[in-house]
């Protein structure tokens, strides 16, 4: 991002940095194709690729606009949205100074570690003061700057009267250090400091590793409502049209809107015939042909001839700012999940607490001084160590999660594997989900001729089929023909002349329509006509896919809002049920019956239809075709054509709650044999920092075995 | 023994130059896109990129 080569800008000229969200970045070639594509766009400085963010960082002037970006991409060969913000910046900042504060406490322990070493294998007199005095030296600012996320989650916790993991860790590293300081004060036999210091190091880590996991920031209002047209034109009372902003548009007003534009606002269409993609709020993928007196929402996409829409429902009031509510409703319940390391902690740290109070008043009614039950109960405070505890989830969870990643699913948060391991159900979308998403034509059977003036027509649509076909033609590599005097007519399609011959991609006539289902469209090169059919083919891996879940023990079905016909068919290849002609509401209907029925289901979906759905089910996946919404609302993005990632997501997930438990066990085994030494008196700090480093990479080792989680096909 | 009177700060210079180095490389943003700076070894300079595929 801020490593790209900056070009000096033209004297005077204030450049602009916009950020895209492109999901379709997979390899090192699209990186290439997309720097040096941007990079050569009239008016582009620099363009700059994030791999892991799946972001592109463009520097350009001003007149640059977004749309130009997002169609150069798309010219490119990717879809792209522009993000308002960096929603991430937050977490970054937080993840930084987390590793910061890891670096410091690292280099302390080090050079602790150093000086300590010394004194254990038998430095003494002034020589082992000195050394003391040195460790001084460097604890006390390391654990002052490092110490800081644990100093202030407990004071907060304290504040609320609540106690959490942090609570025992600082008054453990504080008192040890306090202690140690004592103790150099005093010329003493033992200071703590290399305890103390790498107790912070370890859990530092811990929460490094979960600061990589964490969830990112919901953008999910504003990444819906930025799908609404930004403005419209708004018909005057003396005929003339004039740009008004979505937020100041008001019922009752006339708008036009052009073709390719999105609506702004939900209306009644005044007049004329159109057709439109509604894509984004129901999950239909064929072009939805509207007439006088349809209702149209914000957010749909107007397809061929302008049309006039005299608006009933604005901003807030709009079917699609519905759904962001839903969304957010839906999200809250998610929110209560409590997970697995803070359940730990709740039992952790009252026990550790009141057995160090118990070995402090044990010790002083025995009758030993209170500087040597004080110097126990700290030991028992160090050696139970919460390392093992703190680094029990995240460390299992940073494995899995890149184990995911080479498969192609990208798991946005730890409490996301949590809940992935606990589904019982799977509920799929169609459009977009099970299938590709996109209408391929089948064009087989025409000759090279025709497929050159077939791309010929179909670049000059923005028609969902012409797209789809002019993709599925460039793919084949296929060379577009000269086509003359182009002209589009709204429902009936292109026409043209190549070479003389009047030529068209068009309606098919009633008889052509082979069963109204699938769409197909006619190309007529001179008196000479073809049928070209259309479908939105399933997964290729659909099927094993299912299979897959089944083995799993999930039991499988389809929710969409795909016609009935159309869901049942692709619901019967899958041999699983299905339910079509589902809206919004009613999906998320669905899947809060299904939890009130004690089932934990997981969503897979796409659209932003499926987002309040997304936002409710115990767990979610979406893919990386998805609108930026329904990405945001999802716990786990895959990527690619393979549907097979979200199966080995949830096997994944649980082997990773199989390997938590056995860190947890290890952990509480390792403190039922340690926090007898310590009350017996007999740790040392020498005991105490080998113990630590030994518990930690046990844990860290064994969460290793989940790097190859998600190797073995599961049927 | 005064010789550790040399090697104790040597050390601590040398840990310490380490952990700017960190903080510098951080503040640089080398730390942002961990998995992009593996692929762009794969980027081949000259302009004739079309033989890389799409989708593999």
């Amino acid at each position: 991002m801020n490593a790209a080569v900056a070009i000096e800008p033209a004297l005077g000229e204030r450049m602009l940095d916009t950020r895209l969200t492109v999901p379709g970045i997979k390899c090192a070639g699209c990186i290439g194709k997309i720097e040096r594509g941007l990079s050569a766009f009239e008016g582009v400085e620099a363009a700059r690729v994030n791999f892991s963010a799946k972001r592109v960082a463009v520097h350009h002037v001003p007149s640059v606009t977004r749309g130009a970006l997002v169609g150069e991409l798309r010219r490119l060969g990717f879809d792209a949205q522009p993000v308002e913000a960096n929603p991430l910046a937050q977490d970054d900042a937080e993840g930084r100074a987390l590793l910061r504060a890891l670096a410091v406490a690292g280099f302390g322990m080090m050079n602790i570690m150093l000086l300590s070493v010394s004194v254990w294998s038998g430095a003494g007199g002034a020589t082992r003061e000195l050394f003391h005095w040195l460790s001084a030296l460097i604890a006390l600012p390391v654990i002052a700057y490092a110490g800081r996320p644990f100093f202030a989650s407990a004071a907060m916790a304290l504040r609320h009267r609540r106690t959490n993991m942090d609570v025992p860790i600082s008054i453990g590293v504080l008192l040890a250090t306090g202690l140690s300081l004592y103790e150099t004060l005093s010329g003493g036999q033992h200071a703590y400091f290399d305890s103390a210091v790498m107790l912070l190091f370890f859990l530092l880590a811990g929460r490094a590793l979960d600061a990589t996991m964490r969830n990112r920031t919901r953008a999910g209002i504003g990444a819906l409502l930025g799908r609404m047209g930004r403005e419209a034109g708004v018909v005057q009372a003396d005929g003339s049209i004039v740009r008004v902003a979505a937020d100041q548009l008001a019922p009752g007003m006339l708008m036009v809107v052009a073709a390719g534009e999105a609506l702004a606002a939900d209306g009644v269409l005044e007049d004329g015939r159109g057709s439109i993609d509604n894509s984004m709020l129901t999950g239909e993928s064929n072009p939805e042909r509207i007439g006088r007196g349809d209702l149209v929402h914000a957010g749909a996409i107007n397809l061929l001839d302008p049309i006039r829409v005299r608006i009933s429902a604005t901003g807030s009031d709009t079917a699609i700012a519905e759904i962001a509510r839903l969304m957010d409703e839906a999200g809250q319940s998610r929110s209560r999940y409590v997970r697995i390391a803070d359940r730990a902690a709740r039992l952790y740290a009252p026990a550790v607490h009141s057995l160090a109070a118990l070995a402090f008043v044990g010790w002083t009614i025995a009758g030993a001084g209170w500087h040597q039950s004080l110097v126990i109960a700290i030991a028992v405070l160090i050696i139970t160590c919460p390392c093992a505890m703190g680094l029990a989830v995240p460390a299992a969870q940073v494995v899995a999660s890149g184990a995911l990643i080479r498969k192609g699913l990208l798991v946005k948060d730890g409490s996301a594997l949590e809940r992935l391991a606990e589904v019982d159900t799977v509920i799929f979308d169609k459009t977009g989900t099970l299938t590709l998403g996109e209408l391929r034509a089948d064009i087989a059977n025409l000759d090279p001729r025709e497929r050159a003036v077939a791309l010929g027509l179909a670049q000059e649509s923005r028609h969902p089929l012409s797209v789809g076909l002019a993709r599925s033609l460039a793919a084949h590599g296929v060379v577009p023909a000269r086509i003359d005097d182009v002209a589009e007519a709204g429902g009936v399609g292109i026409t043209g002349h190549c070479e003389g011959l009047p030529v068209a991609l068009e309606r098919p006539s009633e008889t052509d329509r082979a069963n109204g289902e699938t769409p197909s469209v006619s190309l007529r090169i001179g008196d000479r006509s073809r049928l070209i059919a259309f479908a939105d083919r399933l997964r290729p891996d659909a099927k094993v896919t299912v299979a897959a879940f089944a083995t799993l023990g999930l039991e499988a079905s389809v929710l969409s809002g795909d016609g009935p016909a159309a869901v049942a068919r692709a619901s019967a290849q899958l041999g699983i049920a299905g339910k079509g002609g589902v809206d919004p509401a009613g999906k998320l209907a669905a899947l809060e019956a299904l939890k009130r029925a004690g089932r934990n289901p997981l969503m897979v979906g796409d659209g932003l239809n499926d987002g309040p759905a997304l936002a409710a089910a115990h767990a979610s996946i979406a893919p990386g075709t998805a609108s930026d919404a329904s990405q945001q609302a999802a716990d786990a993005v895959f990527v690619g054509e393979n549907l097979m990632p979200v199966a080995l997501a949830v096997r994944v997930a649980r082997a990773t709650m199989r390997i938590v438990r056995q860190n947890f066990g290890f952990a509480i085994g390792y403190n039922t044999l340690a926090i007898p030494l310590a009350l017996a008196g007999l740790v040392t700090p020498l005991i105490a920092a080998v113990a630590m480093s030994a518990s930690s990479l046990v844990v860290v080792g064994n969460s290793l075995r989940l790097a190859r989680a998600a190797r073995k096909p599961i049927v | 023994m005064s010789v550790l009177a040399y090697l104790i700060p040597i050390a601590l210079l040398m840990g310490g130059g380490g952990l700017a180095t960190f903080f510098w490389a951080m503040r640089d943003g080398q730390f942002e896109d961990l998995d992009g700076a593996a692929n762009r070894i794969l980027i081949d300079d000259d302009d004739d990129d079309d033989r890389q595929e799409r989708d593999e």
